[in-house]
């Protein structure tokens, strides 16, 4: 089967978000970036998945240059091939960026067949629109169930499972079709060193999509108030117990 | 006009969805609702709008995404709604997200505000609610979900009318439907409800290391958590993970042992009301957002609270 994955390229934020100066992005001069986590369980699924049924897998990402870091990532732990929609680091909104792929994803399959599967993430980790992988999935005309902690291809079905209120919902969609994942899904394994060799000679397509004017238009980040507190101190190493147990006993959870 | 999409449970309205009321009844105008759904009919009876909208069908007895989209859009043109507004839930999201596409607009996903306005200005969470964004939606009809627990709630009551109708549905927005339901592992205390959440992070080293947090878990009658280190080195479930993609929890006292405190993790703890931080280290930022503080190794401090535990029920 031929399976593609979209990954979103994202600042690993750390203790504290800190902004540029235009208040328009974070600032990510000392940051590092990693795949957006949500999708880091769809680039394994996708590897999973060829390892069991057999074909390709093919990993999408529409972002800057640097994001071709992301793109060898995936390959590093199994994905077979590359596609790179490069853009000038400004941020793309939901409906801009699920267009640009739609464009991607019609050309790559003119060229060597349909995608059985799609996998995007349910959200971005930095954006967080919660909608870029169903409106790939309504201009392709494709089925699409969205938040998945499980997914298992069957023949020409996808089984899917969604957690709700503890208990999880189950989908059946006929294949071709689009899911979007939740971390959870699996769990992620570490590239080998010859897997990142093997990911440096990868094939990677390279386009430059033009961006559209944005409808939900970003005038600023803000960073929220938090209390800026100093926790009290109750004590240092095990002598502090007994005033950790008068505290559980003074909110009434000791008991 | 505006409309408001009512999720319900037991017969009832949700909170989250009389949160969205709240910030809907904010753009000003009328407010209607529509329930969708087993149960909507008595629910529409405790939602204070104009008119509570309610569609039955036989095929809405399993949640079809698709169909639900079909439904408020078509809803939405009939009553000339400007604005739709949903709570901020997964099922939620997914149809509002469908609806967007079809009518070929816009989607703000977990507004917290709105003011008014051609365009309408609004501020939504990223990161989980470690940033939030200012921003304008420039749309025909304003699409939004309403992030959970960030808006106060209208207090239910009974709507003008109830109107209910059967809402016309092709076969295609059928094809993703909830086929069977799998019910939740039976047992334990979970870290949604638990009263207690004991954490541990990568202080706590290992898998085996966990013995203690689980001790004082069981003692507290709490659930265990974990952060996204900890399940990324296999040492616990990605179920027991709290943070932006875990668990959100709200206990009484959240307890986090060898957490440094990464602003992903902490978007899963907000709903605490009160932090303690078990840490070596005195500058780690969970020392910045705890509200109390030990010093120290987790793997003498937990099992000594343990002790004190056992010494003073004895």
């Amino acid at each position: 089967m031929k399976v593609l994955v979209c990954v979103k390229r994202v600042p690993m934020t750390g203790g504290r978000i800190v902004l540029t100066e235009d208040a328009l992005a974070i600032e990510t001069k000392h940051l590092g970036f990693a795949v957006s986590p949500h999708e880091e369980c769809g680039v394994e699924e996708a590897v999973r998945l060829v390892e069991q049924h057999g074909g390709e897998s093919v990993v999408l990402t529409l972002g800057p240059a640097d994001a071709e870091e992301q793109l060898r990532d995936a390959m590093a732990i199994g994905i077979d091939r590359g596609i790179h929609l490069v853009t000038g680091g400004e941020e793309w909104d939901p409906e801009a960026t699920a267009g640009a792929i739609v464009d991607a994803i019609r050309a790559d399959e003119s060229a060597s067949g349909p995608f059985d599967l799609t996998f995007f993430g349910n959200e971005s980790a930095d954006s967080g629109g919660f909608q870029v992988g169903l409106r790939a999935a309504y201009a392709l005309g494709r089925p699409c169930a969205t938040g998945l902690k499980s997914v298992v291809v069957d023949g020409g079905v996808v089984r899917c499972e969604q957690e709700i209120g503890g208990g999880r919902d189950v989908y059946e969609l006929p294949l071709p079709a689009v899911v979007t994942v939740l971390e959870g899904l699996n769990l992620p394994r570490y590239p080998s060193v010859p897997g990142r060799m093997r990911a440096g000679r990868k094939p990677l397509e390279v386009t430059t999509p033009t961006r559209p004017e944005s409808r939900l238009a970003l005038a600023r980040l803000v960073v929220p108030a938090g209390e800026a507190r100093q926790a009290e101190v109750l004590g240092r190493g095990a002598d502090a117990a007994p005033a950790v147990v008068d505290l559980l006993e003074q909110i009434g959870v000791a008991s | 006009m505006n409309l408001v999409l009512v999720e319900h449970a037991d017969g009832v309205a949700t909170d989250v969805s009389l949160q969205a009321l709240a910030l809907a009844a904010g753009l000003g105008g009328e407010v209607h609702a529509l329930l969708i759904g087993p149960g909507a009919s008595g629910a529409a009876g405790g939602v204070p709008v104009a008119v509570a909208h309610v569609a039955e069908h036989p095929a809405l007895d399993a949640f079809a995404p698709d169909a639900w989209a079909a439904i408020i859009c078509s809803l939405a043109d009939r009553i000339g709604a400007t604005a739709v507004v949903a709570p901020g839930t997964g099922p939620a999201t997914d149809a509002m997200a469908r609806a967007a596409v079809r009518v070929g607009e816009p989607l703000a996903a977990n507004v917290t505000a709105v003011t008014a306005g051609t365009p309408l200005s609004l501020t939504r969470l990223r990161w989980g609610g470690s940033l939030l964004e200012e921003a304008e939606l420039h749309a025909g009809r304003a699409l939004l979900t309403v992030a959970p627990h960030t808006v106060a709630a209208v207090v239910a009551g009974i709507p003008g009318s109830v109107e209910t109708f059967t809402p016309e549905l092709a076969d295609a927005d059928l094809v993703v439907r909830v086929r069977d339901h799998v019910a939740p592992p039976a047992g334990g205390v979970s870290l949604a409800d638990a009263k207690v959440v004991v954490t541990g992070g990568r202080g706590v080293g290992s898998a085996e290391g966990f013995a203690v947090i689980e001790e004082l878990a069981a003692l507290l009658g709490g659930a265990v958590g974990c952060s996204r280190a900890v399940t990324m080195s296999g040492w616990r479930p990605h179920t027991d993970q709290v943070g932006q993609t875990g668990n959100k929890i709200a206990p009484e006292i959240y307890i986090a042992c060898g957490v440094s405190g990464a602003t992903q993790h902490i978007a899963g703890a907000k709903g605490a009301k009160r932090i303690l931080a078990v840490n070596t280290d005195p500058e780690a930022p969970i020392m910045s957002i705890a509200d109390y503080a030990v010093v120290g190794d987790l793997h003498e401090v937990v099992p000594a609270i343990s002790a004190e535990l056992r010494r003073r029920r004895a």
